[in-house]
């Protein structure tokens, strides 16, 4: 899960210029700055973290989803 | 039975809520500007380190670069300009337990602080300094800084500059620096782990980042666009392993096309005492 802190994006779109699963894409909507905050797009992050390192900014924070955690636990409550 | 080991996982939002002040940010860095990405990277090694936020300081001098302490929720000392490394003397040899970081440009270490430099170097202190070179005075209007390459415009040299430049890099390491590193800002986990190596290092550590500037050297310089620029430091960067096999058995024209390229990477480990036990030894001594 990608998290976008809009009021620190300065629109430099250097997230979307090295994410390499193309998962980000520039939003409709204006921040207070007056530039496009990037926004995800569904199902294609891999949480590589590699946006949240390059962003200068610190507007991007990457949440790993718990797929393989729940995975893992629903498996063992069948097992039990 | 294996004992697991403890992994430190580190993430985003968890370095944003334990170091950055709130009340500071947004940062004030221009719009594409790498300065950014330094701190991030220099807090990802702290925390990937994990040191005491209460035993460490940061120190800079005047300039952009400097302005980073700021953001930290550490102590931190702002002075004079050029004088970052002196005043970090100071703070070492007065309280040795502390971690000392400094955060400093190319104009403020190798322009006005020129001598503190060489002479900080010289003596092998254990502090870790993260200059960053962005090629320009960036803050005060894009004068030539004695780091900025041969026919590069800049305010003060609007027909190129023609005076050679230092390497920062080289210069460290001639003058007896312990640890020697340069990466580009556009390679994340590199500068990390060098950054962290430079801590736990007991001597001299020097980083030198390649910073892009784009409001003072990007549209003088025909980079308008912050994707040219961060592009062209992407092209321009070779790694120096690469650039010794090329040099060694490469061809005529790939030799030719090493002529203008910047070698990146880890150019030096050495041990050596450092000013601090020399000082602790000579205590005992003459007891």
């Amino acid at each position: 899960m990608i998290e976008v802190n809009e009021e620190y994006c300065k629109g430099c779109n250097l997230c979307i210029l090295f994410c390499p699963r193309d998962a980000l894409e520039e939003s409709e909507t204006l921040n207070k700055k007056g530039v496009h905050p990037p926004i995800e797009i569904d199902d294609r992050c891999n949480g590589c973290r590699l946006c949240e390192l390059i962003c200068p900014d610190f507007a991007i924070v990457v949440e790993e989803e718990d797929k393989k955690l729940t995975k893992k636990q629903q498996s063992k409550k069948c097992c039990v | 039975m294996k004992e697991k080991k403890s992994v430190n996982i580190v993430s985003g939002k968890k370095i944003q809520e334990k170091y950055l002040r709130d009340e500071m940010m947004p940062h004030i860095f221009c719009n594409g500007c790498g300065l950014g990405n330094v701190l991030d990277y220099a807090l990802w090694a702290i925390e990937k380190e994990g040191l005491d936020m209460d035993k460490t300081v940061f120190l800079s001098g005047i300039g952009c670069s400097s302005r980073i302490p700021g953001y930290i929720h550490a102590d931190a000392l702002h002075t004079t300009h050029g004088r970052a490394l002196a005043f970090a003397t100071g703070v070492k040899m007065a309280n040795p337990d502390l971690n000392v970081i400094v955060f400093t440009g190319d104009g403020d270490c190798m322009g006005i602080g020129g001598n503190h430099f060489i002479h900080a170097v010289r003596r092998n202190l254990d502090i870790t300094v993260i200059a960053v070179n962005n090629y320009i005075y960036g803050m005060t209007g894009g004068q030539v800084a004695p780091t900025t390459p041969e026919g590069h415009f800049a305010t003060t040299s609007p027909y190129g500059n023609i005076e050679p430049p230092f390497n920062m890099s080289d210069m460290a390491k001639a003058a007896g620096a312990t640890y020697v590193a340069r990466w580009p800002v556009f390679k994340p986990h590199q500068p990390i782990n060098s950054i962290r190596e430079g801590l736990q290092n007991k001597g001299f550590s020097f980083i030198e980042m390649l910073s892009p500037c784009t409001t003072a050297y990007g549209r003088r310089n025909k980079f308008r666009r912050i994707e040219d620029l961060w592009a062209h430091y992407e092209e321009k960067t070779i790694l120096a392993e690469d650039h010794d096999q090329i040099e060694k058995f490469g061809t005529q024209e790939e030799r030719k096309a090493l002529k203008d390229k910047i070698k990146i990477g880890v150019f030096h480990r050495e041990t050596k005492k450092s000013l601090e036990q020399r000082y602790q030894e000579l205590l005992e001594e003459l007891k």
